[in-house]
């Protein structure tokens, strides 16, 4: 028999840890958006001050959500990813985790502000419209195979969650190259040289935000980069899945509905990655299909779990 | 594949090619009417259009089988669907929209997607087991022209200097091979990340060996249901079973002969109701005469049996019910399974004593493992039989056991006379007005138990494997090429001095190969310079 008391005091400590977390990732965003707001006024020195102290924010608010994560486990003598909302917090942790791994091998200070926004969303929603108490595993969960299935779903939406933020900077920043283009053949190229930009270039202050960024063959190179990182690991995930229902439930596939929208999700990325290899698809129209594939991560996860009743109804929201 | 010369001198890097792309074959000699049409809708259907095309459209199938409810997921809701939705229900009903994934079109999607792969798989596997065999392809002419090149010169001669740069290459496991040229030039090609296509063509031909796998368990797996009261034994023949589904060519000899006793179920709960854990302990038999072993099965724990898998997928209360007749005889005598109707286990059931009294009698039932009196009846607060009571309703007549197949949790009330109610603790009886009695005896339990047999199994799972592996490959390994020339200096140039170039070109992710490449001609010997270019 596990031990199904709750520890009640470190319970209430990770919901405390998890405030702080979301405190200084918001904090960390607004160091983002000042970083952003001083280099276009060329305050070089104030901005890249709000840069470094936005990032030393992110390490902080992610030692202090992995806390958060870690005292939810300790409290309830199991995984932190049983329902919902601990489901929620582990993905915004590996979104938060692979900006910061990104972060340590190029420069992408840029993506901050990016995904530092979707993450305070996504815990603000977890912390109140899904939050559950602590309490242990329905008989269900209760295998091994969570630790492995879970993880890799975990793992794989986080990144996704990092791409599907690249993908959509590439569609804006394209679309504003193309602009940029159609003014004059010297502006977009100017703009380009100078990243950061400065004051001098004419451009720039037209774009603001779009002109700051990075140019859109880096953006989709990344987005790419993280979707061939994460696309395996989905596999992953529903082959486990499969393997789990097999053990579980008698059959590996059994078009429960989160069984087919994790498919329908894998068919859309797997279609961005074709399409990414196919003339007349690459660039614009692969970067839709790329984001069709969150939007149907994001029904997979939300819908299927609120709102359709299938076999994984382990959200526990009442 | 692209023409390699011809590419390495546009100095444009290849496209990622993470996928089966399909170029349409080259112009054949020009054919006639059908053999036309045929070729050229075959070279339609194999190619990467098609394919995304396809990919799309089973996503988009597949999703009213998620919003609309599904026949082979829940039958009752889709009747109250069509209940509810008098006519849009048929209409929806004709297009298989209650049977999307067992669908004739949704078939079609799949069936087209996987010819559509097996197409274009074929001209690959064969493209890449020659591309295996063959050597670097040689170097271009111009190799300063590619974004990745370097020049310097150094003392040492041609010949050693590529012979240094071949033995440098191939430790580091690149397929390079030396070319000496006219007037004492030497060139080296190498060529690195086979493994990227390979793994390519092993993750689509695992899909279609998955495909396989599904398809084997469809035809002759078998999949049936069981409920078995505590001390009770099951005998794994057709017969035994409530519910069996047999596959399209499933016959009665693929039913491995085992058996098994349920000896003890458990359930654990916790304060609030929930379920905490449930334990089936059973003893199995593998085949008549052979020696029992003890076994649990749990949820996510299946008992393995010979030739297929048992799965605990349900419980409830069984209860025991005596019957005598106004003699004190026994006429019935059984452990009888209640039905759960809330998740506090609140259940009903039926007694049938067709014969040994005068008149046919049949008892409806209503147990609550924790009885609690509520403002809407009797109902269970807790799972766990805590305060059990039966409700007992009892009724004389014809109870048409002859005449029609009727289900054993219902009785014909309505052409039965009502003779009296009861409400019964474990250990009490309770006596009819014609003197027969009903005793409660006491709680059993029940659980159900799926039989699955499917022998597509260990292909699914030996395909996902290399699913999975040969996406890594494809999506990780990066082919590259280099290339080195090494030439005495010419007029204008140091003399004495060799000259050595070395360009380098990636199939994708260019950002490391630069760092690769930079590291590689600085092992080669030329001098350390400015940093790849940071991107």
């Amino acid at each position: 028999m596990p031990d199904t008391s709750i520890n009640l005091g470190l319970a209430h400590a990770s919901d405390r840890l998890l405030v702080w977390a979301v405190v200084a990732y918001a904090l960390a965003m607004l160091g983002y958006a000042a970083e952003f707001a001083f280099e276009r006024r060329s305050k070089r020195a104030v901005s890249s001050r709000a840069g470094t102290i936005a990032i030393g924010l992110t390490v902080l608010g992610w030692a202090l959500h992995i806390g958060s994560v870690t005292t939810r486990g300790l409290s309830v003598h199991r995984v932190p990813w049983g329902n919902m909302y601990e489901f929620s917090s582990m993905v915004s942790l590996v979104a938060v985790t692979v900006f910061l791994v990104l972060l340590t091998r190029q420069q992408v200070r840029f993506l901050g502000l990016f995904v530092m926004a979707p993450v305070v969303l996504y815990l603000g929603l977890a912390g109140t419209v899904l939050y559950a108490n602590a309490g242990p595993l329905v008989p269900a969960l209760n295998s091994y195979w969570i630790k492995i299935h879970v993880v890799a779903a975990i793992t794989a939406s986080g990144a996704f969650m990092v791409s599907g933020v690249l993908t959509v900077l590439y569609l804006l920043k394209s679309r504003w190259e193309r602009r940029t283009l159609s003014l004059g053949p010297g502006a977009a190229a100017a703009v380009e040289v100078g990243t950061p930009p400065t004051e001098e270039i004419p451009g720039s202050r037209r774009g603001g935000l779009l002109a700051w960024l990075p140019d859109s063959a880096r953006l989709d190179r990344l987005a790419y980069g993280v979707v061939s990182f994460a696309f395996p690991i989905w596999t992953f995930a529903i082959i486990a899945g499969a393997i789990w229902a097999e053990q579980a439930w008698s059959r590996a596939w059994g078009w429960d509905p989160k069984e087919t929208w994790s498919l329908i999700t894998w068919l859309a990325y797997a279609a961005y990655l074709h399409a990414r290899a196919t003339a007349g698809w690459r660039g614009h129209r692969a970067a839709v299909l790329s984001l069709i594939g969150f939007g149907c991560l994001m029904v997979d996860y939300y819908v299927v779990n609120t709102v359709i009743t299938g076999l994984h109804s382990y959200a526990g929201i009442s | 594949m692209t023409d390699l010369a011809e590419t390495a001198q546009t100095a444009q890097p290849l496209d990622d090619t993470t996928a089966l792309s399909t170029q349409p074959a080259p112009p054949q000699q020009p054919a006639r009417g059908i053999a036309r049409t045929v070729r050229y809708g075959w070279r339609r259907l194999t190619s990467m259009r098609t394919a995304l095309l396809l990919l799309s459209l089973l996503a988009l199938g597949a999703i009213p089988g998620t919003l609309l409810p599904q026949r082979g997921l829940n039958p009752v809701k889709v009747d109250d669907f069509l209940a509810a939705h008098p006519h849009l229900g048929p209409l929806l009903d004709k297009m298989s929209l209650f049977d999307v994934f067992a669908a004739p079109w949704f078939a079609a999607i799949y069936l087209l997607l996987f010819i559509s792969l097996i197409g274009c798989l074929v001209p690959r596997i064969r493209l890449h087991a020659r591309a295996l065999r063959r050597r670097p392809p040689l170097a271009p002419r111009h190799l300063l022209r590619l974004t990745q090149s370097v020049q310097w010169d150094t003392a040492d001669g041609a010949t050693g200097v590529a012979a240094r740069c071949r033995d440098l290459l191939s430790s580091q496991r690149w397929r390079a091979d030396v070319h000496p040229e006219a007037d004492g030039v030497v060139t080296v090609a190498a060529e690195k990340g086979y493994l990227r296509e390979t793994g390519n063509l092993v993750f689509h031909v695992s899909l279609v060996v998955l495909l396989a796998g599904i398809a084997l368990g469809g035809l002759f797996g078998y999949k049936g249901t069981v409920l078995v009261v505590q001390g009770q034994a099951f005998a794994n023949v057709r017969s035994s079973y409530d519910i069996f589904q047999p596959s399209r060519l499933y016959s009665d000899s693929s039913l491995a002969p085992f058996s098994f006793r349920l000896q003890k179920f458990t359930a654990a709960y916790q304060p609030d109701g929930t379920p905490e854990n449930f334990d089936a302990q059973v003893r199995y038999e593998s085949h008549p005469g052979a020696t029992p072993s003890t076994s649990h099965v749990r949820v996510n724990h299946p008992l393995h049996a010979a030739g297929a898998n048992v799965y605990l997928v349900g419980h409830g209360y069984a209860l025991h019910i005596q019957v005598r007749d106004p003699h004190g005889r026994l006429v019935y005598d059984n452990a009888t399974p209640f039905l759960p109707d809330t998740s506090m286990f609140a259940s009903h059931g039926v007694v049938k004593v067709p014969d040994g009294l005068p008149h046919q009698l049949g008892l409806t039932g209503f147990f609550y493992p924790t009885y609690v009196a509520t403002a809407g009846g009797p109902d269970s607060s807790y799972p766990a039989p805590r305060d059990p009571v039966l409700l007992l309703a009892a009724w004389r007549g014809d109870l048409g056991l002859d005449k029609s197949a009727q289900s054993v949790y219902s009785l014909p009330v309505a052409s039965l006379a009502h003779i009296g109610n009861a409400e019964l603790s474990p250990g009490e009886s309770w006596r009819l007005p014609d003197g027969s009695r009903v005793s409660f005896v006491g709680v059993d339990q029940w659980a159900t138990f799926q039989v699955a047999h499917d022998p597509g199994k260990k292909l699914m799972l030996a395909a996902a494997v290399f699913i999975v592996a040969g996406l890594l490959l494809s999506l990780r390994v990066r082919r590259r090429r280099i290339w080195i020339r090494a030439r005495p200096a010419g007029d204008g140039e140091n003399p004495g001095r060799t000259v050595v170039e070395a360009a380098g070109l990636a199939r994708s992710d260019s950002e490391r190969f630069a760092a690769e490449f930079a590291d590689l001609v600085q092992r080669f010997g030329a001098p350390t310079s400015a940093p790849p270019e940071e991107d």
